[in-house]
């Protein structure tokens, strides 16, 4: 039988300063980022008109630039995406409420901006795509409101289960991933766009998932090592876990990386979001969440699921208490 | 009940044979609009799993009341009554499952598969609800027309139907509904080698149009104007009829509309009347309508009130056209049986709705209502995606699928050996309950909802991996076999529902709160969870219960 990190006994609290100053590290530089880059928003959050094409020979993009200018759509933003000739140009849809707040009129004037540029038949046009601001703004309302609320119902789920010292902890745990991954988006300079969203949302599952089976482990050990300390309890059960950690890391990566491969353009962020997911959930599962439990335990001593009293600074009890 | 390894064998098998059924392809029917330009009936057989916008290209448009020119009183109330009219709009436009969704209080989205002309597509949904009252024709302006039209078209090459009636069949035939002169829409202007008898009749300018065209007097229609033609052929003589040189022939001050319904019977007919061009009023004077039962026939009918000019207009028109026939036309459609005119009416008339429920009362009221709607729809949001790359993208996400699988498949066996090979056993049927409750539920996958299942193929082995560790645990620790398996799945347990459950409440509230593909994505993932609880816990349980039941003495397990 092949087994990973079998008897494994590593001391993961004791490392955890320098778990935070990795997370500080990782935070200043995703902060800078995100000050400095800020975030690239896709269509569906600012919104405005895309036109994706495809030319038949590779185009300068400061061609297609100066030609869109030259037709009036000035600030029209140019990527290139997906195949060598393939391009999406987003032009601010023409100011509300005048004739011209028409996708289908933006679209056109964009595709023949395009025709001036490279000729008739040098691109196949393609199809637009346009939202208000107005919906953009209201998807991020929601996004954050389907956040939040899950976190509240998480607390509550955990504080039910376990008690709420160890949902604040997952809570914060998760809090820290989104956060970074937020950070990666901007430093990665990846698209914020509604499969992003939940690619962000399903990767809060999963590190929530990570942190809660650790947290199975603790409360079970804490139950059976009654007059263990707090810190070995952790230690204890990270090691015990890692063995399934490890295994679903793997199967997890390894279809995130057939995803990635295989899925095309529009699913690749979806799986490059979640791969940062995978590690930063695990990360924080070890390094932040049961830390942070440990303190939370210090600051405020309570008693733990099972009505044993836990004195995470108390040198061993010689009475069980009940 | 499920103690027995007998029981858990037919409750597995049970779910099997379920999720197969649900997912069987099976024959559904589409409206769709044929080369001709008429709505026909289309059979297509598929899996009942419903794909998303983003997987089969389309069209998805987001409406709100334009209030920058007018300011509604109660938008909910008026998205209420442009949703009723978008449906009738879209059910006529011809699109496969069209949805059109109120979302929250003032806003409509409307998502139109496979559409290929958006621009009218956009059209047909912004355009208002048109009301009109006209006369019928009286003076048999169409009878007298026919006979020049069939000219035009034979003039034009047009041949009668494959096997269209015959001069000498004609009409009768058709009215006794004889199979043999059936006709269908879809049999274009082509004539077959039988079709001799018909080429000569073409060369005399024969009956063509005369013989779909069924004035309706002789078939008992009380208005004058009225035509029958044969549902099977109301495509052909649509196309017919919109020709420009046929139009040319057409007597002036004449239109032909077409009725919103077919008859029912054996061989139902749709009506075409002949109307005058000129409506007596429009439905920009009407401010009300409502159902109502007619106390003395206890039929329902419609109750409309025009404003005062509109009233004025309309008492003078009707008293003038006492004994006449009024059609009501909504959208270019004529609203049943025109009704006759028996006195004068000013603000206040009714329409009579022979044979119909008041549910349909309910309808054209607040059609009719809609029909006057005071205001536009603005697009607020629109997404078109080419059919193309939505199949590219579902092939893409099927082949990430596979090659996913294929790894997890490597890593499980290769790890835990036999009972990973279980594993990936309960994986297969966890792919398959997955794909069944995604249809059972009728939901729509969309592209990050298939990259949602993918990714899920990874995650859903966490269960076993969970057990399979506990069970590793319980023999290092020196249980035997037996013992070792009990316990490592009662231990596995809390873990397992208490991370789903998490998991499965993030997802509610993503459900709760997201829109369209993130909705999708939220779905697959709580059934997935599902599948996978039931999958991991029950199902792997059950196969390892029939390995040891095979192996009574066995002391290693190959785990």
């Amino acid at each position: 039988m092949i087994r990973f990190f079998a008897h494994a006994k590593y001391d993961f609290i004791a490392h955890r300063r320098q778990a935070y100053l990795v997370t500080a590290v990782l935070f200043v530089i995703g902060l800078a980022a995100l000050l400095g880059l800020g975030i690239h928003q896709s269509i569906e959050f600012t919104g405005g008109t895309l036109v994706q094409f495809k030319t038949t020979a590779p185009v300068d993009v400061e061609k297609l630039r100066a030609g869109l200018d030259a037709a009036g759509l000035k600030g029209a933003e140019i990527q290139r995406f997906g195949g060598d000739n393939e391009y999406a140009v987003r032009a601010r849809t023409a100011v509300e409420g005048s004739k011209t707040d028409d996708t289908q009129a933006t679209t056109k004037a964009v595709n023949a901006a395009i025709e001036q540029v490279v000729g008739a038949g040098g691109f196949t046009p393609g199809s637009g795509e346009a939202v208000s601001p107005k919906v953009g703004a209201e998807l991020k309302t929601q996004a954050l409101m389907a956040i939040m609320l899950s976190f509240l119902g998480v607390l509550a789920y955990l504080a039910y289960r376990f008690e709420w010292r160890f949902g604040l902890a997952a809570v914060l745990a998760t809090a820290h991933d989104i956060i970074l991954t937020i950070c990666f988006i901007a430093v990665a300079r990846i698209e914020l766009s509604l499969v992003v969203v939940a690619a962000v949302l399903s990767m809060v599952g999963y590190s929530l998932n990570d942190t809660i089976i650790i947290f199975d482990r603790v409360r079970e050990n804490l139950h059976k090592f009654r007059r263990s300390q707090l810190v070995e309890v952790l230690n204890l059960s990270i090691n015990e876990t890692l063995p399934r950690s490890i295994l679903t890391h793997v199967t997890t990566l390894s279809t995130l990386l057939a995803l990635t491969i295989f899925a095309g353009e529009v699913i690749r962020p979806f799986a490059l979001v979640m791969f940062f997911g995978v590690f930063t959930g695990t990360f924080s599962s070890i390094w932040i969440a049961a830390p942070v439990l440990r303190m939370i335990e210090q600051k405020w001593p309570g008693v733990d699921g099972r009505g044993v009293k836990v004195k995470p600074k108390a040198v061993r009890s010689t009475v069980p208490q009940v | 009940m499920f103690a027995t390894i007998r029981n858990r064998m037919i409750l597995i098998a049970v779910l099997v044979i379920g999720s197969i059924i649900a997912l069987i392809p099976r024959t559904v029917t589409v409206r769709e609009r044929s080369a001709t330009g008429a709505m026909q009936d289309v059979q297509v057989k598929r899996v009942p799993l419903k794909r998303g916008l983003d997987l089969q290209g389309g069209m998805h448009l987001g409406l709100e009341l334009d209030q920058s020119t007018q300011v509604s009183a109660d938008v909910s109330k008026d998205i209420d009554l442009a949703l009723t009219v978008l449906r009738k709009r879209i059910d006529e436009f011809g699109v496969t499952e069209p949805v059109i969704q109120k979302v929250g209080s003032s806003r409509i989205v409307v998502e139109l598969a496979g559409i290929k002309d958006p621009e009218r597509a956009k059209g047909i949904v912004q355009q208002n609800a048109f009301l009109e009252f006209r006369m019928t024709d009286k003076t048999g302006a169409l009878d007298a027309a026919l006979p020049a039209m069939d000219r035009v078209l034979a003039q034009l090459g047009v041949k009668p139907a494959a096997g269209a009636p015959a001069a000498a069949k004609g009409i009768d035939a058709l009215l006794a509904g004889d199979s043999g002169t059936k006709l269908t829409a879809d049999s274009g202007v082509k004539a077959d080698s039988g079709a001799a008898a018909a080429a000569d009749t073409v060369k005399a300018g024969g009956p063509i149009l005369q013989a779909l065209i069924i004035s309706g007097a002789s078939a008992g229609a009380s208005a004058p104007g009225t035509y029958l033609v044969p549902e099977a052929s109301v495509a052909r003589v649509d196309s017919l009829l919109r020709l420009p040189e046929v139009q040319r022939v057409l007597p002036r001050g004449i239109e032909l509309k077409w009725d919103q319904s077919a008859t029912g019977g054996l061989e139902p007919m749709r009506a075409l009347y002949a109307l005058e061009t000129k409506p007596i009023l429009t439905g920009t004077s009407l401010v009300n309508a409502t159902p109502q039962i007619d106390p003395s026939s206890n039929k329902p009918i419609v109750v409309f009130d025009l404003d005062r000019a509109g009233g004025r207009r309309f008492g003078q028109e009707t008293s003038r056209h006492i004994g006449d026939f009024m059609a009501i036309v909504l959208d270019g459609k004529v609203q049943g049986a025109p009704p006759v005119i028996n006195s004068r009416i000013d603000r206040r008339g009714q329409i009579e709705l022979s044979g119909r429920t008041i549910a349909e009362a309910q309808d054209l009221a607040l059609t009719l209502k809609a029909g006057a709607l005071p205001f536009t729809l603005k697009i607020v949001e629109e997404r078109t995606v080419g059919a193309s790359l939505g199949e590219d993208s579902v092939r893409g996400g099927i082949v990430a699928g596979l090659v996913g699988t294929l790894f997890v498949i490597i890593i499980m066996v290769g790890y835990y050996r036999m009972s990973g090979a279980l594993a990936v056993l309960a994986l297969s049927l966890y792919i398959l309950f997955t794909l069944a409750s995604l249809s059972m539920i009728d939901a729509t996958l969309t592209l990050p909802g298939l990259a949602g299942i993918v990714l899920s193929v990874g995650i859903a082995v966490d269960a076993n991996v969970l057990i399979f560790e506990r069970i590793r645990e319980e023999l290092i620790a020196g249980r035997t076999v037996r013992v070792a398996v009990e316990e490592g799945f009662r231990h596995a347990m809390p873990a397992i529902i208490d991370s789903n459950v998490s998991t499965v409440l993030t997802a509610a509230f993503l459900f709760q709160f997201g829109t369209g593909p993130v909705k999708g994505f939220a779905v697959t993932l709580i059934m997935g969870i599902i599948a996978s609880m039931i999958t991991a816990i029950f199902v792997t349980k059950t196969f390892f219960l029939v390995w040891l039941d095979r192996k009574p003495h066995a002391t290693t397990l190959s785990i």
